[in-house]
Formats: C-alpha cells, sequence, structure tokens
C-alpha cells in the first residue's frame, strides 16, 4: 500500500529533476525547484523524519523559491521572452555540446552505482548506522531527559548542543555576509553615493 | 538480482544527484548553477534520511511518556531504566501500565541523520542567500550572469 | 500588489495562523516534530508574506530592520548565555542539569533541567533564524535593479 506513494512520489521527484536540468526559463526552473524540495519533503515524510521534512518544505519550498525569485528580479536577462513555455525554453544553446558533461555524469554515476552494492540494504535494522551507539539515542533519551518524547529535538538541543551552536553562528555570519553585500542601497544615504558608483563603472 | 532491489533507495539519491551535477557542470548560467547545486544538496539529504530508515520503524517521538505526569513517577521510571540499560528500545515505559505492553515493542527510526539533516537544511539556505547575494553584485558589475561572457570580459580586461 | 483585493485579504486573514503555528512548532517542539530552526522558518515566512503582499514599507513597521539586525545576535547570546549560565552554576558548558532552580515545579510551570535547557536553546535558534531570514529578505527586497 505505501508503494503506491512513494513510488510516483520518487518517479515526479525524477521527473522534476530532469526537467530542472532541461529547462531554459530560469523563472521556470526556479518554480521546479520548488516542486522537487516539496516532492523531498514528502519522501523525507515517508521515511520517518517529520521533522526534516518540516524544515525542508518551509526552507526549500518557500524562503529558497522567494530569494531566487528576488534574485531574477535583480538580474533581469536580456532576452526576455514572454512568461508561457514554449519548446525554445527547452533547446540547448548551439555553442557548447551537452555530450562531455553527459559522459562525466555518466561515468561518476556508474561508479557511485558500483559502490552502492557494498551498502546495507533499505530499512536493514542491522546496518552499522543503526546499531553502533550501543546503547542508542532513543534509549538513552528517556532517563536522560525526564520523559520529553522528541528524539530529535533531545540529540539536537542537548547531546549535540554544542554542535548547534556552531550551526547557529554560521547561520548567523552567512546573514551578516549578505547583510555585508546587499546592503548599501537599503538607507536612504547610501543610495544615490551607490548608484554614482555602478554609475562610473557601468 | 532481487539481492540489489534493496538498494533502490541509493539509486534514486544517486540519479537526483548526478543530475545536480550535470546542471552544475553544463549550464553556465550562474543562477542555474545555484540550482544545480541545490539540487545535489537535497539528495545529500536524502541519503542520509534514508540510511536512518529502519523497516516498520516510525517516527522518533517515543509514545506513552508524558511530561504532565509527576515527575517522581518519572524519575523513578528512569532508575528501573538505568538499571537495564539498552534492553529494550523504550523500556521506561513499564512504569505505566497501560502503554507498557505495546511500548516495548515499538521500532523507532535512527534520529541522529534527522537531527544532521536539519541544521544542514538551514545552514544551507544561509549559504544560498550568500551565493545568489554575490550574484546579484557579479550582475551589476559585469551586467550579465553568464559564466562565459563574464570569463571572456575579464580576459580581455 | 494594490490592484489585488483577494490576495490582500487572504493574506490578513493567513498571517496570524502562520504566527500561532510558528509558535505551537517553537514551544511545542520538545514534544512533537518541531524546534527552533523549523519555528524560526515559519516565521519568517509570515513576515515575508506580508511584505510581498503589503510592500516593504509596511513590513518595515511591523519589524523595523533595526530590532531585526539586533535579534540576530541576540539568539546567539540567548545559546551562548545558556551554555555559559550552566558553567556558572557548576557544570560543563551546555549541561542543563545544573539549571534546577526549585521554583513553581509542581505544576511543571517552570520547566526544569534538561527541559529547560533545550527551551532556552531552542528559543535562541529560533530567534537567530527568523531574525537571519527576514534580514536576508530585506536584503534582496532593499536592492534596487540596476538597469546597465
Amino acid at each position: 500500500m505505501m508503494d503506491l506513494i512513494v513510488i510516483p512520489i520518487l518517479a515526479l521527484l525524477a521527473a522534476t529533476a530532469v526537467t530542472v536540468a532541461r529547462i531554459r526559463n530560469l523563472w521556470a526552473a526556479v518554480m521546479f525547484t520548488g516542486i522537487y524540495s516539496f516532492l523531498s519533503a514528502s519522501w523525507m515524510l515517508i521515511l520517518d523524519a517529520p521533522d526534516v521534512a518540516f524544515t525542508e518544505a518551509a526552507v526549500g519550498a518557500g524562503i529558497t523559491t522567494i530569494l531566487m525569485l528576488a534574485t531574477l528580479s535583480l538580474t533581469p536577462r536580456r532576452h526576455r521572452k514572454s512568461g508561457r513555455l514554449s519548446s525554445e525554453d527547452f533547446e540547448e544553446r548551439p555553442s557548447k555540446s551537452p555530450l562531455v558533461p553527459l559522459l562525466i555524469v555518466t561515468i561518476t554515476g556508474c561508479a557511485l552505482v558500483y559502490g552502492t552494492f557494498d551498502m546495507p540494504h533499505f530499512g536493514d535494522p542491522n546496518a552499522p548506522i543503526q546499531v553502533y551507539p550501543q546503547p542508542s539515542f532513543v534509549e538513552k533519551s528517556q532517563p536522560d531527559m525526564h520523559g520529553l518524547p522528541n528524539v530529535v529535538t533531545a540529540v539536537l538541543a542537548s547531546y549535540r548542543g554544542y554542535d548547534t551552536l556552531g550551526e547557529t553562528a554560521v547561520i548567523f555570519t552567512a546573514g551578516i555576509a549578505v547583510l555585508l553585500i546587499l546592503r548599501k542601497n537599503t538607507d536612504d544615504q547610501g543610495t544615490s553615493e551607490s548608484q554614482s558608483v555602478t554609475g562610473e563603472n557601468a | 538480482m532481487t539481492d540489489f532491489l534493496g538498494l533502490y533507495n541509493y539509486w534514486i539519491v544517486i540519479f537526483l544527484m548526478m543530475t545536480g551535477f550535470y546542471i552544475v557542470i553544463a549550464r553556465e548560467n550562474l543562477i542555474k548553477t545555484i540550482i544545480g547545486l541545490n539540487i545535489f544538496q537535497t539528495s545529500v539529504f536524502l541519503l542520509y534520511i534514508t540510511m536512518g530508515k529502519v523497516t516498520g520503524g516510525t517516527a522518533p517521538i517515543l509514545k506513552g511518556s508524558h511530561s504532565g505526569e509527576s515527575h517522581g513517577a518519572e524519575s523513578h521510571g528512569a532508575e528501573s531504566h538505568g538499571a537495564e540499560h539498552g534492553q529494550e528500545l523504550h523500556a521506561a515505559a513499564e512504569g505505566h501500565l497501560d502503554s507498557g505492553v505495546e511500548a516495548v515493542t515499538e521500532i523507532y527510526s535512527n534520529p541522529i541523520p534527522s537531527v544532521l539533516m536539519l541544521t544542514a537544511i538551514v545552514v544551507g539556505i544561509a549559504t544560498t542567500a550568500l551565493a545568489l547575494a554575490l550574484v546579484v553584485r557579479i550582475r551589476e558589475e559585469y551586467g550579465t550572469i553568464e559564466e562565459d561572457e563574464i570569463l571572456e570580459m575579464d580576459r580581455n580586461s | 500588489m494594490n490592484s489585488f483585493p483577494i490576495i490582500r485579504v487572504i493574506t490578513k486573514l493567513l498571517i496570524p495562523y502562520i504566527l500561532l503555528f510558528g509558535l505551537y512548532v517553537q514551544f511545542h517542539g520538545d514534544f512533537g516534530p518541531g524546534g527552533g530552526f523549523q519555528a524560526g522558518v515559519i516565521f519568517a515566512a509570515a513576515l515575508i508574506l506580508y511584505g510581498l503582499v503589503y510592500g516593504l514599507p509596511a513590513v518595515h513597521k511591523v519589524a523595523p530592520p533595526k530590532v531585526i539586525e539586533k535579534l540576530t545576535a541576540l539568539g546567539l547570546l540567548v545559546y551562548a548565555g545558556t551554555g555559559l549560565a550552566c558553567m556558572l552554576l557548576g557544570g560543563n558548558f551546555l549541561d542543563y542539569d545544573v539549571l534546577n532552580h526549585g521554583i513553581l515545579t509542581e505544576n511543571h510551570f517552570l520547566p526544569e533541567g534538561q527541559h529547560l535547557g533545550i527551551f532556552l536553546v531552542e528559543l535562541g535558534v529560533g530567534i537567530t533564524v527568523t531574525a537571519v531570514m527576514t534580514m536576508i529578505f530585506y536584503a534582496f527586497a532593499g536592492r534596487e535593479r540596476v538597469t546597465s
């Protein structure tokens, strides 16, 4: 019964990825990326990771799409076509042959598939990842956390708290970096100044 | 052949990963490259999450433990659990008579990949935003976001 | 967006529920799926939605950029401060077991120990993520298009 849900999701996931690779229209590609994120969030939910699915749906389908659309609106292309998809959107540029990248990708993919033959099977309860920390976090968290049910939060904030502090610092740093790169135009004083700078360069 | 069918999750992840890789190396538009990196990144998330799945398991949110109950009962359950450390999943529920029987047989998927990927997703959007900000600046300086044109301008100058 | 009354009305109806859901995800993250990262993104999504429909000046009134900039640092400070508080109370860095205060614990009015530590840390993460996402949106939306 579950296969009836999983197989269409995986097929759509693969189809969306290929569409993103083939499509030339950037606006459409961004929208397909949002769909791709949403489909992968659905698969994550089926794979028992509701926390991750949650985040992926909000981040991948929501905020990434908005930021990419904002970037597209800030970087107008010279050959703007109408909003509707046409056959031209799928055409390759004549200048560059897609054969070499395809060859590289196929070889890498085959090597990776060969590598999976040594991997544990899907859902195997005896895989190394399932048996290594003994007792596992699921068993440990019950006495340690005095009955907090969500093990993911317990591991995130308590067992690996130092790690999460570092991740938060990375987010903070990235935010500051974006602000430093893009800030010039946000306040009124900087606007005229930066416009004159870009005017000179152009 | 049936031996290998259990590996289908890796193959799907590899297919998605290679699609992202293809976009990165074949497309010259900078925004397209970032989209390719995003697809690659999501496939890595999926790789980790599929490895944490246990057949017949459920999400790692423990049943039968409500912190609304009195603190004393919980710590008592914790002590009795500590004695037989690691015997059964969720043995602490034995303090609660009603849920004890079914809770012991509960199987949970591995929470560690979820934790790692949870932080990675949010860090990923922050770094993607940084890359997009750089693209905006490149567009302002060069007037284009096509990689070959930018390289040509650099060569000519 | 002034010419789309349906979008404006629906947005106004939706935003309180998005914020409420964000609060639920933030503070119920120890019990169900959720936590600081997700709640931060959901909160930021509500602010971004408001900004998209009503324009940047309107959302600047709700969440002034100066406040948002300070909040990014505040979240990280709450996180690191929790760790430091644990050290001052005699434990290791981010060792929440020492955070037992013994006040108002009869009805779990105030969480204790590990629970309190996780609560504070998730709050810090939530504040930082909300503020950074909103700040990035402001940076992109406030940028003027340069036509060269």
